[in-house]
């Protein structure tokens, strides 16, 4: 686990600006993040590139469930991957980089 | 190798040959086929569907096969028993084996005039044409002969537009398969359709007019019925001159005699089909014909088949009416009783012919609503599967045969095309079949008329399996149940639908559709609230997605008609903003490469112009292609553009199952391609023909003729209804062609449903077109009007003014186009313009 102390936090957006259910794209230090607003309010952050198209797009997909896993979907051949670990629940070693997200007076807050 | 001739390409001519031919692995014999017409065998059953717009090419049965020898326009005219050889005009070919298949010819009673001009036969698709080419112009038409093939001629004259005549030498129509009652309810559904029907009246001559084309008819009862054409469909006659030229046994009326395993006098020689008499019975149905050609093929190859026998029961549609008889349908067996059910208000008929002591089922007709003929006909000989008057009161009214099939003894046939019994069927889900699909390709049950495919259904069900419907893992529905509860229950959010019946918090798959159900149930902007976290992509930024992430723009261009001044604009905002322009081919212009942030502007260069959203994102109403039409071209008959430009404004936004396709064709020629769209309209002299239920792409399919010569109000109000009900009762993603091939009875369920109302709908589905109509905005210029709409289109929400790094292009034919640099993908054996060094 990275230190909390020594973390780089970015300010990235007040929270009401992700709408339930739905994901924006952020910069974080040059990197593409999708942040992602579930129904019970809590939020994830992915890396935006999906790795089997090679696009930057995944902030755009649907988000969901399956199971207990909350989920999105890329917009483009619909794979889905797990928000809490990266991981691709339809291609088996596929996956995406998770970053820390955190919420401070109503801002979003993303570091690596 | 030994020579297998083959005289004859009919129906059960090829059957035989492709019976021989995959029997045959080792490559025993050689095939010649001598055809009298000069085109390979096709669907003669269907014949008359040629006047419905199915073409010859649709009906063939013909599938290339290099190993046999089809020699097409070339009859046999006689046969050389000595030398082994048969003779046509062109030649000579020696056989070890001869199967007759010959069928029949159409029976022209002896009356006066019968060579005519303007007098045909209805038998081949060769007379089918003269027949069209003849009558074009002509006002008046008669069929000599009530029966099965003299209504399907009079119901061809009709689609023909003369006004018709059929004249019928028994008391009824039909004689053969239905009783008097039956008869006179046919008549009662006939006559509605402006057929004039004389029956017990035999015609004594046939009159010329003085340029000596036909002029009409004289009856024995002293009537003169003027007819420009004269269609002779008196019944047919075996085709059995050559066997008796050459001294082959032929039966006292006809037909070459053959026994049990369909050989003739001649050892060497077999006849099947309509041609042969098997113990000296004729047989003009195609089921016996193909049961006679399994046998001689399997005779052929070393087997010990023989002929079973056949069962004579037929079930039509003709004249739109359904009419079945089976078994002893006119009660002919001692002692036996009637069961007899007449509903002059909903026109059935229905007879069951019970043993005398009322336990066995016989035979029976019915007029009007066939539903229980598959039950019924397997249960013949047995013991009914039911009290009588459920079996035979139409399933609208509590009766239906859905307890009967459990009833059913296990050799009953279900299939009588192929003669597949129950117990084969069960034996085959059993092993692991789970839909029909799977029951048709282990068993052939199914695959000719399939009139029991209802059955095999049952089967499935009775035997437990379950089809799951359910849409994903958060709903145990259908879309279609889906679809009743929101609408029933008047729920209009996800969260709402989900929490009281589904579970989780939905995917990909349930989302977009339910919230295509929301938006055909007249939820508003698309975008609203929670329905924005429901759209896929395409319908969320109202553009389509592409590889590298970037969004194409489409117009709507409606009738793919539009000014120059709108084609300038077109043209100066793809040049702006640097985007790939491309036609499609539903006669728009599809713009390439905008970024997320770029499409509210693009948007609104385009609304300003008076432009509007094409759609092309959505499972929604795409285009409505068209031809020239009357306007300008030399051969339109009708407005084609007028009626496209109507037709995209009024469906515009229409969220459906799936997206839409529609064109208009302005003549016949069908310039517009509209046979491949979900629904198709294509001018006629007198209005519009209407076509549902076809599709391009991965499985091609002509649309299917719905209803002719309609005025503009009567094709809207269809359509209206047609895309209502394909709405609510369609799967996710099911295109309107699937769709209705999934239907229970298909097109004629559809038809009864949206023309005569049958399940008292239409109210409803006029209501939520014209709901539909009356809120229709278009969504580019309700987003580009609120700020918070436009908020969303951002590339990255903590530098709105950064666009996406990795998106760049690169130029090919004077276009941009992703940069894909190493990973452009290599196209293999062409010619790469420009590139040599």
């Amino acid at each position: 686990m990275t230190d909390t102390l020594t973390q780089q936090w970015t300010v990235v957006c007040p929270y009401d600006r992700v709408d339930p259910e739905r994901g924006v794209a952020a910069l974080v230090g040059g990197e593409q993040v999708a942040i992602f607003r579930t129904f019970d309010g809590s939020l994830y952050a992915i890396g935006n590139r999906d790795p089997i198209a090679g696009a930057y797009v995944m902030s755009r997909g649907i988000v969901g469930t399956r199971g207990d896993a909350p989920t999105v979907a890329s917009p483009l051949h619909k794979q889905v991957y797990d928000l809490r670990t990266g991981e691709c629940l339809d291609e088996p070693g596929v996956s995406v980089p998770v970053y820390n997200v955190r919420l401070r007076d109503d801002m979003i807050e993303i570091s690596r | 190798m030994k020579n297998l001739v083959v005289v004859g390409n009919g129906m059960v001519g090829q059957r035989f040959v492709e019976a021989v031919r995959s029997r045959d692995t080792t490559g025993e014999w050689r095939i010649t086929v001598l055809a009298e017409e000069g085109r390979p065998a096709y669907d003669r059953v269907r014949l008359s569907a040629f006047f419905d717009g199915v073409s010859p090419e649709e009906l063939s049965l013909h599938t290339p096969d290099d190993e046999v020898d089809l020699r097409l326009g070339e009859p046999v005219v006689s046969l050389d028993r000595e030398r082994r050889v048969a003779v046509t005009g062109a030649g000579e070919y020696p056989y070890d084996a001869l199967v007759l298949a010959t069928g029949s010819y159409p029976f022209v009673p002896p009356i006066d005039g019968r060579d005519l001009s303007g007098v045909f036969v209805y038998r081949t698709l060769d007379d089918l044409e003269a027949i069209r080419d003849f009558a074009k112009g002509k006002r008046t038409g008669a069929v000599i002969g009530g029966g099965l093939l003299g209504l399907e001629a009079a119901n061809a004259l009709r689609l023909l537009d003369l006004s018709t005549h059929v004249i019928e030498f028994a008391p009824r129509l039909m004689p053969v398969q239905v009783d008097e009652a039956g008869g006179a309810m046919l008549r009662r559904y006939v006559e509605d359709l402006d057929v004039k029907v004389h029956t017990g009246a035999a015609t004594t001559a046939i009159r010329p007019r003085n340029d000596g084309d036909v002029h009409g008819l004289t009856l024995s009862n002293g009537e003169w019925i003027q007819a420009d054409i004269v269609v002779v469909a008196a019944g047919v006659r075996p085709r059995d001159d050559v066997a008796r030229a050459a001294g082959i046994a032929v039966g006292d009326r006809g037909g070459i005699l053959v026994d049990g395993t369909c050989q003739t006098s001649d050892d060497r020689i077999f006849a099947i089909g309509e041609c042969a008499a098997v113990d000296g019975l004729c047989y003009g149905l195609v089921a016996p014909g193909y049961a006679m050609a399994e046998v001689v093929a399997d005779r052929l190859l070393g087997g010990q088949a023989t002929f079973p026998g056949a069962d004579l029961s037929t079930k039509l549609k003709l004249l739109g009416v359904d009419v079945a008889s089976f078994g002893d349908a006119h009660g002919t067996t001692e002692g036996c009783l009637d069961v007899t059910f007449t509903d002059p208000a909903t026109r059935v008929y229905a007879k069951l012919v019970l043993s005398d002591d009322a336990q066995t089922l016989l035979g029976g007709v019915l007029v009007g609503d066939a539903t229980a003929y598959p039950t019924l006909r397997a249960s013949v000989g047995g013991a009914l599967p039911g009290p009588p008057l459920a079996l035979l009161a139409p399933e609208s009214e509590g009766g239906g045969t859905g307890a009967g099939i459990a009833a059913l003894p296990g050799s009953a046939q279900v299939c009588s095309c192929n003669a597949v019994t129950k117990d084969q069927i069960i034996g085959a889900i059993h092993e692991g079949c789970t839909d029909v699909g799977a029951i048709k390709s282990c068993t052939r049950a199914g695959t000719s008329c399939g009139s029991c495919v209802p059955m095999l259904k049952q089967l499935l069900a009775v035997s437990g399996v379950q089809m799951s419907k359910a849409l994903c893992e958060h709903f145990d529905h259908s879309r279609q149940e889906l679809f009743e509860i929101i609408r029933v229950r008047g729920i209009r959010t996800f969260s709402q639908l989900v929490a009281e019946h589904g579970r989780g918090r939905g995917c990909d798959i349930c989302k977009p559709a339910v919230a295509s159900i929301l938006a055909a149930l007249g939820s508003g902007y698309i975008l609203d609230g929670e329905q924005a976290a429901l759209q896929d992509t395409n319908d969320h930024f109202l553009a389509n997605i592409q590889k590298d992430g970037t969004y194409s723009v489409v117009p709507r261009i409606p009738g793919g008609e539009i000014t120059p001044e709108k084609l300038i604009v077109i043209g100066e905002v793809a040049r702006d903003f640097n985007l790939y322009t491309k036609i499609t081919g539903g006669q728009r212009i599809d713009l390439f490469g905008a970024r997320v942030e770029q499409l509210p502007q693009i948007w609104r260069r385009l609304v300003d112009a008076g432009f509007e959203s094409g759609h092309a994102y959505g499972k929604a109403l795409r285009t409505v292609k068209s031809c020239v039409g009357s306007t300008w071209c030399r051969y339109g008959v009708q407005d084609s553009v007028g009626l496209a430009v109507a037709l995209e404004l009024r469906y515009r936004g229409l969220r459906a199952p799936h997206k839409l396709k529609s064109a208009v064709s302005g003549c016949a020629r069908e310039c517009a391609e509209a046979r491949s769209k979900d629904f198709g309209v294509i001018a006629t002299d007198n209005g519009w023909n209407l076509y549902v239920g076809g599709n391009g792409g991965f499985r091609p399919r002509h649309a299917d003729l719905f209803a002719s010569d309609l005025s503009t109000e009567e094709l809207v109000r269809l359509i209206d209804r047609f895309l209502m009900f394909y709405i609510r009762t369609a799967d996710r993603l099911q295109r309107t062609a699937a769709w209705i091939e999934a239907m229970e009875g298909g097109l004629d369920h559809l038809r009864a449903v949206i023309v005569d109302d049958s399940l008292g709908l239409c109210d409803e589905l006029d209501a939520a077109m014209a709901q539909h109509v009356g809120a229709y905005e278009d969504e580019w210029r309700a987003t580009i009007e609120d700020p918070e709409r436009v908020r969303r289109f951002t590339s990255f929400v903590n530098a709105p003014d950064t666009p996406d790094p990795s998106i760049s292009f690169e130029v090919e034919r004077g276009q941009p186009v992703p940069a894909l640099g190493e990973r452009r993908p290599v196209t293999l054996g062409l010619p790469t313009m420009g590139a040599r060094q």
